[in-house]
């Protein structure tokens, strides 16, 4: 088993009194999930009164989506990172930087969809000096796609991988255990389920740029507001010809519908 | 929620798995579901009708195990129809909502069934109540319920206004059913609507070609 899982236990002393009682606690450290993790509780022996986040190792939830139009294509992500009932982090970037036109979004365990994004962002500036250009979001899909599958048992991360590139223009790849597949825009995370029927009923096919950020808003919006695990504020990044544009929405700013 | 059907014992558990929805507008309430039963894998039931009527204005969205929703159903239809000859006059819609959800709460650790209760009454016009899984009870001018109703929940909040016209809502709860079956494996079938209002009720059936198209399908 991973040394950094093994459960420590220490005592601790608690109370004033002259009469010191000692206390065995036992505490793992934290492992934080973006969303989509099956993770089994970790049952404690005996009870303890820490905060969640120091013992809990729970999936959290997380919104992503991305858009292709034509010339670019459209990415956005929720911010909350949480560990059992705590939000550890409300303002994470989940929108992570593979190429400087291409882009990937994390969902999943956090640990996992973070390494996969520095290894794949590595091995693709290696790739674009020995081409000599751009690399194409097929490559960098394919990447991610070949550690997603040969280490599908020990991950649980999955990434939408999207950007621009002069040979296909805009496109969106799914990656999600280990599969490959291009597809005019994609969700995913938890709270993604509450939003199929609108993203369904709402997608037409060649949206402008401007109907396609507002449509990313819209959905995020939704989602983060029947979603108890996405929340905090909406992150955008618009992807063409000229380069990569990120743009943070705070709460306040976000659509509101009937019941808010 | 397991079911398990096996072939040769004749023990199984047929369960709606299901996508069922119900809209108030002004003069009435518009409801629909889907119409698969399943039994695991197999389509025991492919045009059930989960629109069960409890009183002549007041229906009930079942969804949950087959057998304890017909049964609850059963139940609160006897006690209203007792409740409205004692009263001599229409019983209200949340009268009826309120012997769901006694029933619902009392064996809630025995049954499955979340209940969508909706119908017109002349003290309040067309109103929605729900009853999940548990035995709560609130009011709701849109209520979805059901396993596909997760799909639906981003459309339904972005779609709905409030003071609807009777056509807004059937369009709204027609494309909600048609979207939440086409992502929801055990939602399926044809969509049954129906409109009720002081007139009466208004059934209707939509099958399977007819539904509305969406752009990704």
């Amino acid at each position: 088993m991973d040394i950094s899982k093994r459960p420590q236990t220490f005592e601790r002393q608690k109370g004033f009194s002259n009469t010191v009682r000692t206390e065995q606690v036992s505490t793992r450290p934290a492992t934080y999930y973006l969303s989509g993790a099956k993770i089994k509780r970790f049952k404690m022996l005996e009870e303890s009164s820490e905060p969640g986040w120091l013992s809990e190792e729970v999936k959290t939830g997380t919104t992503i989506i991305a858009i292709e139009f034509d010339g670019g294509v459209v990415l956005g992500s929720d911010s909350r990172v949480s560990a059992g009932e705590t939000v550890v982090n409300r303002v994470m970037n989940k929108l992570s930087l593979l190429h400087d036109k291409i882009y990937c979004a994390l969902s999943g365990s956090a640990a996992d969809a973070q390494t996969i994004a520095e290894m794949v962002n590595y091995q693709l500036d290696v790739h674009s000096i020995e081409v000599g250009e751009d690399p194409q979001v097929r490559s960098a899909a394919t990447l991610v796609k070949n550690i997603s599958y040969k280490y599908k048992e020990e991950l649980s991360a999955h990434l939408i991988v999207a950007g621009w590139d002069k040979r296909g223009g805009g496109q969106v790849y799914v990656t999600l255990n280990g599969l490959l597949s291009r597809q005019p825009f994609a969700v995913g995370g938890s709270g993604s389920a509450y939003v199929y029927g609108f993203v369904d009923a709402e997608y037409r096919k060649a949206m402008s740029k401007e109907d396609c950020q507002q449509f990313v808003v819209n959905t995020l919006s939704l989602a983060m507001s029947r979603d108890g695990s996405s929340g905090g504020v909406a992150y955008l990044v618009t992807i063409d010809e000229k380069g990569a544009e990120e743009k943070c929405i705070l709460g306040n700013e976000l659509p509101t519908f009937y019941d808010q | 929620m397991l079911t398990l059907y096996n072939p040769i014992c004749s023990l199984y558990n047929p369960i709606y798995y299901t996508t069922i929805m119900a809209v108030e507008y002004d003069g009435g309430v518009v409801i629909g579901a889907d119409s698969r039963t399943t039994t695991g894998a197999y389509i025991a039931n492919r045009v059930t009708d989960k629109l069960t009527p409890i009183h002549d204005r007041i229906f009930c969205c079942r969804s949950g195990s087959a057998a304890d929703t017909q049964a609850i159903a059963d139940v609160v239809t006897y006690q209203l129809g007792f409740h409205s000859i004692e009263l001599d006059e229409a019983p209200l819609v949340q009268t009826a909502a309120n012997l769901f959800k006694a029933s619902c709460y009392r064996y809630r650790e025995e049954l499955m069934a979340g209940i969508i209760v909706a119908g017109w009454d002349k003290r309040r016009g067309g109103q929605v109540y729900t009853v999940p899984v548990g035995g709560m009870l609130v009011r709701q001018p849109v209520s979805v319920g059901g396993s596909g109703s997760t799909y639906i929940y981003g459309y339904m909040d972005s779609n709905y206004k409030p003071n609807m016209t009777k056509d807004q809502c059937l369009r709204l709860v027609s494309g909600a059913l048609s979207l939440a079956m086409e992502r929801d494996g055990s939602s399926g079938g044809v969509v049954r609507l129906a409109a009720i209002s002081e007139t009466g009720v208004d059934r209707q059936v939509i099958l399977g070609n007819q539904l509305p198209k969406w752009s990704t399908a």
